[in-house]
């Protein structure tokens, strides 16, 4: 099976560089407008205030680590709701399922990180540089004074949008304004530090110089997302039965044979992978559709249609080839796995909505003691001991009330308290020793499991919550 | 790499000449940076080994030239933590008992040490619950043999009961009434039965009344003449739901022929001020605490 050539081949390959041509058009206007759009989201967030109240931090977006507490507007998530992040992923998830399904690689060649910071840094790169043949150029000369120039200015600017990435970044987890403030004084943690430097250098490594090698080598996305496309699914493509045969209008060349492709290798110049897309849907592809911009240039300066590199499905091929039109996008678009996955995904977001707003403020849960299971008192009652983990949500401190139904016959008493209520601090959790005791006799003192339920009331909010746990008595 | 699908005649492309149901595998050259990653991860390899304890000798493997180890790493982390804790634990150390829980901080704090050292010192014998065992009190329920208030609780565990180590023990002995023939089998039957009666048992009621003639006589001066105990004596309450050793009749009978001797280690020796004022207070906090 093995046809081993004579001469050994290498066991490594170097990159091949690649210098991407600028290029204009629709997509290359759409993926400028989502880019000011998703590095704005990124760089302006953290500024926005939102008002809480005095006990409370006053950022809209805040991971507060320390206090364990994610604030989103409105939102306050604490650990114990974690399932809100969960639920939110899944959504990605689908979403990205849905996207994949319907329009390909659409995440990889418009909204991508990797994506939009290498766009960031080639368009850096083409200031500083020149267009692709300058860089070409600049490439493969000595280096001399302007050269040396050149790329340290360059890499001088990358480090600088490295440093505001990483800088962006943390202040996500603290209060953005003070941070700043500390960070330029030289007071903020150690690890904010670490945490720019290290986003630092890899914005640089990774926008700046791996670049493709990410999408091609690393990320694990572009394997898996086979499993989400199919024949319908919409990918770059080139219609090579209008192209070929391919050929430059030389004189004396044969143009009536020739297809539309006159070989210009515009869409080839302005890949930022570096492939040919005339080869055929490929691994490398992240579909950001520069070479469709690129060629439907082209097209427009001969006067030909636009089109010959375009959105395409494979099931519009044979058709295609037999002269007939594509069918419309949404028809391509709406079909079973789209509608199952958008269903899919609308029913997670109903459900984390409906949780959102039934959720109460105040909260509590219950780990009843089992060690022992319960203690006899002298008077021959049987008591029962809970720890309780109350929560208080409110930006002020509230006194809960704790109690159970009173036909039950068991009582409740608190460790350390006379009351039956407790103070829970603003914005904070208190475990509460809860005490129950059944009579000498009684069902619940004498049988294995009797069910019941603790309430805790917030009477000043108005807010009732409850959790159902066992007693166990002591069976005759 | 450098040649585009197209541009290859299908049998240019080298495989690896392993074939599955024919399909084959290509032997397409690798990145280069793959291979100085692994080159890099070698000279790493070789620092670290250097650095770190790394090569295997007769008695222990090569300790590293910056001299780290998990063990060093423990000591420096307890360290640490004694340096941390040293301000609130001279506090607790010099704290007034019944003060301790007013107090959030050092609560909290005496709480989980106290609960660290009862894991470490206690559970042996009074199980990790507290709960206790024949013999072993049960320190969850409010029955106390010499006083459940937080400085009864100090002084016990300080000092302990019965024990021939601490002149400050606790002590009391009762008498071996069976064994050594203080009282005929016949008074012993009786005060029994008095004993059943007055702890809320099915007791024979013609014994009963002899029963408490023996029990004034004998019992009454440490176990009081109601029989609810005497906690200055250890002397237990009789008439309760609670018993250390049980409560039927033939344990009844055993602990009057026999008599009881409990004995509890004293703390002082192995444990520091507020370690023990720590363990006080958490088990003051069990559930039982006066």
């Amino acid at each position: 099976m093995s046809n081993i050539e004579e001469k050994a081949p290498k066991l490594y390959a170097a990159r091949e560089p690649v210098f991407p041509r600028k290029v204009k058009g629709k997509f290359r206007s759409l993926k400028w407008g989502l880019m000011i759009f998703t590095l704005g989201i990124y760089y302006i967030s953290p500024w926005i205030r939102w008002d809480r109240g005095p006990n409370l931090p006053d950022q809209a977006i805040l991971v507060d680590l320390a206090g364990r507490r994610f604030y989103f507007f409105m939102i306050e998530i604490w650990p114990h709701e974690f399932y809100f992040i969960a639920g939110l992923l899944i959504m990605a998830g689908l979403g990205l399922f849905l996207f994949t399904s319907a329009l390909g690689r659409v995440w990889c060649g418009y909204a991508c990180p990797q994506t939009i910071w290498t766009d960031l840094f080639i368009l850096t790169e083409r200031w500083i540089e020149g267009d692709r043949n300058a860089r070409v150029r600049l490439w493969k000369s000595k280096w001399d004074l302007k050269k040396w120039r050149l790329r340290i200015f360059k890499w001088f600017t990358w480090i600088l949008i490295g440093v505001a990435t990483g800088g962006a970044w943390v202040f996500y987890f603290a209060d953005a304004p003070t941070l700043l403030v500390n960070l330029v004084t030289l007071n903020a943690p150690v690890f904010a530090y670490l945490t720019i430097l290290v986003a630092t250098v890899f914005t640089v490594l990774f926008g700046g110089f791996a670049r493709e090698q990410v999408c091609i080598y690393m990320c694990p996305w572009p394997r898996i997302q086979a499993a989400m496309m199919d024949e319908d699914t919409l990918t770059v493509g080139y219609r090579d039965w209008r192209g070929e045969p391919r050929g430059k209008r030389r004189k004396g060349a044969d143009v009536e044979n020739l297809g539309d492709c006159i070989d210009c290798m515009a869409c080839v110049n302005v890949c930022p992978t570096g492939i040919d897309i005339r080869d055929g849907s490929q691994l490398e592809c992240i579909t950001c559709a520069l070479c469709i911009d690129a060629c439907d240039d082209m097209m427009e300066k001969i006067g030909k249609p636009r089109g010959l590199i375009d959105y395409l499905a494979f099931s519009d091929e044979p058709a295609e080839r037999a002269g007939a039109q594509p069918r419309k996008i949404w028809q391509h678009a709406l079909r079973p796995r789209t509608i199952m996955y958008t269903t899919l995904w609308s029913l997670v977001g109903i459900g984390l909505l409906v949780a959102l707003l039934i959720r109460p403020e105040i909260d509590m849960t219950v780990s009843p003691i089992r060690n022992p299971t319960y203690v006899t008192l002298s008077d021959g009652t049987i008591r029962n001991t809970y720890d309780v983990r109350l929560r208080n949500k409110h930006g002020d401190d509230r006194p809960f009330d704790i109690s159970v139904d009173a036909e039950t016959g068991l009582t409740l008493s608190l460790e350390g308290l006379d009351a039956d209520s407790v103070v829970v601090n603003a914005n904070e959790t208190l475990l509460q020793r809860v005490y129950i005791t059944a009579p000498k006799g009684s069902a619940a003192a004498t049988s294995d499991r009797t069910e019941f339920r603790l309430w805790v009331e917030d009477k000043i909010g108005d807010e009732l919550v409850h959790t159902d746990t066992v007693f166990n008595g002591r069976e005759k | 790499m450098s040649k585009k699908p197209t541009e290859l005649e299908e049998d240019e492309v080298e495989t690896t000449g392993h074939s599955w149901d024919g399909i084959e595998e290509y032997n397409n050259p690798l990145p280069r940076w793959w291979l100085w990653t692994l080159y890099a991860t070698i000279i790493w390899a070789i620092g670290y080994t250097i650095a770190y304890p790394a090569w295997p000798m007769l008695t222990q493997a090569t300790p590293g030239v910056l001299g780290w180890s998990t063990r060093g790493d423990v000591a420096a982390e307890i360290k640490a933590v004694d340096v941390a804790n040293a301000e609130i634990e001279s506090k607790l150390a010099a704290a007034d008992l019944t003060t301790i829980s007013a107090d959030a901080d050092m609560n909290s704090y005496a709480n989980n040490a106290g609960k660290a050292v009862f894991q470490t010192w206690c559970i042996q014998c009074h199980q990790t619950g507290g709960q206790g065992a024949k013999g072993y009190p049960n320190l969850l329920d409010d029955d106390w043999l010499w006083g459940g208030d937080i400085e009864s609780i100090h002084t016990t565990i300080k000092h302990g009961v019965r024990n021939e180590d601490d002149d400050d023990a606790r002590f009391s002995e009762m008498p071996k009434f069976g064994a050594d023939e203080l009282l005929e089998a016949a008074e012993i039957d009786q005060v029994v039965n008095f004993v059943l009666k007055i702890s809320g048992q099915e007791a024979d009621a013609a014994l009963v009344t002899d029963g408490a003639v023996v029990f004034e006589d004998n019992c009454a001066s440490c176990h009081a003449e109601d029989g609810k105990g005497d906690r200055d004596q250890g002397a237990p309450n009789l008439t309760d739901a609670i018993w250390l050793y049980g409560g039927d009749e033939a344990t009844i009978r055993d602990s009057v022929n026999n008599a009881r001797f409990g004995v509890m280690p004293t703390w002082a020796a192995r444990l520091s001020e507020s370690d023990i004022n720590a363990v006080a207070t958490y088990v003051h906090q069990l559930g039982g605490g006066e």
